[in-house]
């Protein structure tokens, strides 16, 4: 023990002086943490059970080795500079230069969407409810928190409460509240409602906020979030309260001579989630390159030449923001509908958490990224249940998922599939020019 | 028409684009502006001049609605001689009204190319809403192809269409002030703030800029207000000068007169910077036309 | 119907509580003096502080039931114990979450991110090391009711976390008054492009403001385990209220954010008397968002050094 000690010690004196051994001491400590993080659990009875089981087995020996590994690839990159750090860089820039030209793009996208129609027909029932409920959801859900952080800048962590906002205008509108609605409506009808609903909530909360600086907004959004379900647990009479609401109906539609119904069936509820991601994909993408898209990068990058330049830098936040929320309530619609019951429990901030990390890994500003990311992120855990490895732990998801925040900002803060413009910016802001995010409050009138 | 010049150190002839009166703006304790009272006639080239610190962009900033003064009213003429008080308005309604800006130093969006710098600033004059953009409307198109065309003219017209997709970043610093001086030309402004167009340019740069400066007047009919250090460029530009020190207006004239002002000479004499920009104007600097 | 005859009851436990809103509130201020940011992983610091409280004080105590001074020891000891889990944790912090991302001087946003990441990571690391249940601390004093003032008992409870709280704070007031540290706090929250051109270790100074955050911090959770218990979720509720606090006071003032620890905290309390307790929560969210739209510089205005 002692002698552990005193090698840690003299290992942190050492790394005063010297870039290697800091580099070593980071890698050890970064690989002895996620030695813990991928150990057993502690629990209330045997507090420290989860450290000890953990680092006093052999296991610990196999983290440190790899630690070491990784300094030695680390090192040899600054050794041997040039050629591996073009190689690591090569990789890193690798998903961006596949598709320099807009052919190749467009038979990537056609791939992509072949192997998203084919792939449900080809799994079980229980994979086609992950499809739906745990990706389809959340690839639409990051889509729209990529318009509030990736176009406009804007931390929203209270992403969720619109998703929430969404599922009980639904189940209002389609009577399964307490309360009635004026006239009970389809689900499919209520789609306007939510989303109307939606945007409405997210407007009324950004406005004030967002004329304030943006981690101003942040705290507001989370708040927001916590008082929702805070909202939905008490206000019994009007929300049902903690047992939830049942009895939501499936949509279906009879227009125009097509009558057709979603039942329980995941497939149907897929097909549809499909056809609205990719029409957000095409509109959200068509947005970013118009008049809209290029006022946000005006605004992320400097706020005071976007007002000199005409343009109304809080009405095109509230637009964004309005969007997300919209994007968000429209997902907590179709998910209502579909498992056709709700509780406060869907609703935690933790899950606004959870869309910011796909949408940060996937590449902020990025609508590849946004989908790549989040359907990574989304089917990668159900595989480790289904194909238990790394001790991971169910539970313990939300640990991995802060990792990979902090990862990311550190080391690839574009992420997995950058977008242009925001690689950009984060090169120039390295460089002292730009700010690359809507951080600092519309205005300061000054005096 | 306009009100008859009252405590105006100087009648203007014509008619008037903007008028201050008894502007003061302070910041705790300090006072940034003290009783500015200018009048700038349409069509006029005015330039404001004075040693650091004078308050020349603050000036700047209350005519930009980015500060908001304690005290005083900026009056800003429309076209058809329809006044608008600017002092309260936000930075956006100010420019709406068509007054454009450039910065001291120059506030390019980094990230973006050359063309689409000043297509954002053409655009801020169109009707695309997100939902016209997300279906890509008949409308959203028509809009997009004007402002193309718009912004491809503005780029030749400051000589910068050849580098139109070069990243604003990698553009050489007096290109960046010629880009700048495009986007808020975008904007279609009846006046346009220059604020030290010139500062760190190159002696060949700074001829261009002031030939562009003179056509941006001439050709387009724009009325400039300039911020400017660089003496040999506001003698040869500048119809009036407008000379400020610790906030107040010292002297006001035309470049001769104000050449020879004791006020002027002891400010900056009696002023004295690091800065050798400040030199007293040189005798033979206005004879340019 | 809404003053009830508890009425000093809950303005003195509205005190008591502003106390411990304050000291982490203060947290939140020294923070966003020197970095201009919301440290969002600040409630971690406090839950650290609360567990590292509990570890030391509970393997002390022993099966005894402390009273006297045995009972101020122990508080001591906790409160000790707590302030250097949490100073422990907002270093860390410091050097994972944030000083990368200075170094490459990255957007405010980025930093935001990397620092809810982390308060993420620790918030659930926490959670699956100590189990999801909650632990309550041993009876540390044996009267849970003191004196009697307006008819109303004054929990013993109030009177440590009062007492512990300003202590705190008067040393604070003094360190950032009065020495190098607090000097070169000052100096970083004013300039600190000028601050390290006159030889101020930016770096330093950031790091050792994050500790005195910590320290606070983290005293400021064995405090609250005191009465509530530790757990792996605790700091998320009074950290918001905490960072409502320091709008409320002015961010980036210190005295502001005492000043606003106070305030909230009665006035939630009062908002208790007329509304259920369930709330409570929504009272005191409803006061930051009611601040930040009618005066989001605060009562006493933003300033830590930055001159007026």
């Amino acid at each position: 023990m002692s002698a552990l000690a005193s090698t840690t010690v003299s290992l942190f004196r050492s790394a005063r002086q010297s870039a290697h051994a800091r580099r070593l001491v980071a890698c050890l400590l970064g690989l002895i943490v996620l030695a813990v993080m991928t150990g057993p659990s502690g629990s209330n009875t045997a507090p420290v059970s989860g450290f000890t089981g953990s680092l006093f087995h052999p296991r610990v020996l196999v983290f440190i080795a790899i630690g070491l590994g990784l300094w030695g690839l680390i090192t040899a990159q600054h050794r041997w500079g040039e050629a591996l750090k073009r190689t690591n860089d090569n990789l890193m820039t690798l998903p961006r230069r596949m598709m320099p030209d807009r052919r190749v793009r467009l038979v990537l996208y056609a791939a992509l969407l072949a192997v998203a129609i084919l792939v449900p027909l080809h799994v079980n029932a229980f994979w086609q409810d992950v499809l739906v409920d745990q990706i389809g959801i959340y690839v639409l859900l990051a889509i729209g928190l990529n318009v509030v952080v990736g176009y406009a800048g804007l931390l929203d962590l209270g992403y969720i409460a619109f998703y929430a906002i969404g599922a009980y205008s639904t189940a209002f509108w389609t009577g399964a509240l307490p309360v009635h609605p004026p006239m009970v409506l389809n689900a499919f009808w209520a789609i306007p409602f939510a989303i109307g609903t939606a945007m409405l909530s997210g407007v009324l909360i950004g406005a004030p906020t967002l004329r304030l600086r943006g981690d101003y907004l942040a705290i507001v959004t989370l708040g927001f979030g916590e008082i929702i379900q805070i909202v939905a647990t008490n206000l019994q009479g009007v929300t049902g309260g903690s047992q939830g609401v049942i009895g939501i109906p499936h949509p279906d539609v009879n227009l125009l001579g097509i009558h057709y119904s979603w039942l329980i069936d995941p497939l149907p509820y897929y097909y549809l989630l499909l056809v609205f991601v990719v029409a957000a994909l095409i509109a959200y993408s068509f947005l970013e390159h118009s008049r809209v898209g290029r006022a946000w990068t005006a605004i992320r990058e400097d706020e005071v030449a976007a007002q000199s330049a005409g343009i109304n830098v809080l009405k095109y936040k509230i637009m964004a923001f309005a969007i997300g929320a919209s994007t968000s309530g429209f997902a907590g619609m179709l998910e209502a509908s579909k498992i056709s019951f709700i509780e406060p429990g869907d609703f935690t901030v933790q899950l606004s958490i959870l869309i910011l990390v796909l949408v940060i890994f996937g590449g902020m500003g990025s609508l590849l990224g946004a989908v790549v990311g989040a359907a990574f992120l989304q089917w990668f855990p159900w595989y480790l249940k289904e194909h238990p490895m790394f001790g991971f732990q169910d539970q313990d998801l939300y640990i991995y998922l802060g990792a990979i925040l902090v990862l990311t900002m550190i080391f690839r803060p574009e992420g997995l599939i950058p977008s242009r413009r925001r690689k950009r910016e984060f090169g120039l802001a390295e460089h002292g020019l730009g700010t690359a995010d809507a951080m600092s409050g519309t205005t300061d009138p000054v005096p | 028409m306009t009100t008859a010049p009252e405590a105006a150190p100087t009648t203007v002839a014509g008619d008037i684009i903007v008028a201050i009166k008894d502007l003061s703006l302070s910041f705790g304790g300090v006072r940034a502006l003290v009783d500015v009272t200018l009048k700038q006639a349409r069509g006029e080239l005015l330039s404001v001049i004075g040693p650091n610190g004078a308050g020349k962009t603050c000036l700047f900033n209350c005519l930009t609605g980015v500060y908001h003064p304690q005290q005083g009213s900026i009056t800003f003429y429309g076209p058809h001689d329809k006044a608008t008080q600017i002092v309260g308005r936000k930075p956006h309604l100010v420019n709406r009204l068509g007054i454009a800006r450039t910065f001291q130093t120059s506030r390019l969006f980094n990230a973006l190319t050359a063309f689409e710098n000043v297509k954002i600033g053409v655009e801020s004059r169109m009707h695309t809403g997100p939902v016209g953009a997300m279906l890509r409307l008949p409308r959203t198109r028509r809009e997009e192809r004007e402002s193309d065309a718009r912004s491809d003219e503005l780029l030749e017209f400051v000589g910068l269409r050849a580098r139109g997709n070069e990243l604003a970043s990698a553009l050489p610093y007096g290109d960046r002030r010629r880009l700048e001086i495009a986007r808020a030309l975008g904007t279609n402004p009846q006046l346009l703030l220059l604020d030290e167009p010139a500062a760190g340019t190159n002696p060949a740069e700074k001829s261009d800029l002031g030939t562009l400066i003179r056509r941006v007047k001439n050709e387009l009919g724009v009325t400039v207000l300039l911020i400017e250090h660089d003496m040999g460029l506001v003698m040869s530009l500048a119809e009036r000068i407008i000379v400020l020190n610790f906030g107040r207006v010292i002297a006001f004239g035309t470049p001769a007169e104000v050449q020879h002002d004791p006020a002027v000479i002891e400010a900056y004499l009696g002023a004295p910077t690091d800065d050798d920009t400040y030199v007293p104007v040189e005798p033979d600097a206005n004879g340019d036309d | 119907m809404c003053f009830t005859q508890n009425f000093w009851s809950f303005f003195i436990g509205g005190i008591a509580n502003g106390f411990l809103y304050a000291l982490i509130a203060l947290g939140y201020t020294l923070v966003y003096g020197v970095l201009q940011l919301i440290n969002f992983a600040h409630s971690e610091v406090f839950m650290s502080g609360g567990f590292a409280g509990y570890f030391v004080v509970n393997a002390v105590i022993g099966q005894s039931s402390p009273h006297g001074l045995a009972s101020v020891g122990l508080i001591v000891l906790g409160t000790a114990a707590g302030a250097v889990g949490g100073a422990v944790v907002a270093y860390l912090l410091e050097r994972v979450a944030y000083r990368p991302l200075r170094r490459r001087k990255a957007p405010r946003l980025a930093f935001l991110i990397s620092a809810i990441g982390a308060s993420y990571f620790l918030y659930n690391l926490a959670g699956k090391e100590f189990g999801r249940n909650g632990y309550s601390l041993p009876f540390l004093y044996p009267f849970q009711t003191g004196v009697t003032v307006f008819g109303t008992g004054i929990q013993t409870y109030w009177v440590v976390i009062a007492i512990a709280a300003m202590i705190m704070l008067v040393l604070l007031d003094r360190i950032v008054a009065a020495t190098r540290l607090g000097r070169g706090i000052r100096a970083v929250a004013q300039d600190a492009e000028t601050a390290s051109l006159m030889g101020v270790n930016i770096d330093r100074v950031i790091a050792q403001t994050f500790i005195l955050g910590g320290i606070l911090g983290g005293a400021a959770g064995f405090l609250f385990g005191l009465s509530s218990g530790v757990v792996y979720s605790m700091g998320f509720t009074p950290a918001l209220k905490a960072f409502t606090a320091a709008v409320l006071g002015g961010i980036g003032n210190i005295r502001g954010a005492v000043l606003g620890g106070l305030v909230l905290g009665v006035a939630e309390n009062m908002g208790v008397i007329c509304a259920p307790t369930e709330w409570r929560d929504v009272v005191a969210f409803g006061i930051l968002v009611a601040v930040l739209i009618i005066r989001p510089t605060g009562i006493l205005g933003e300033r830590l050094g930055r001159s007026a």
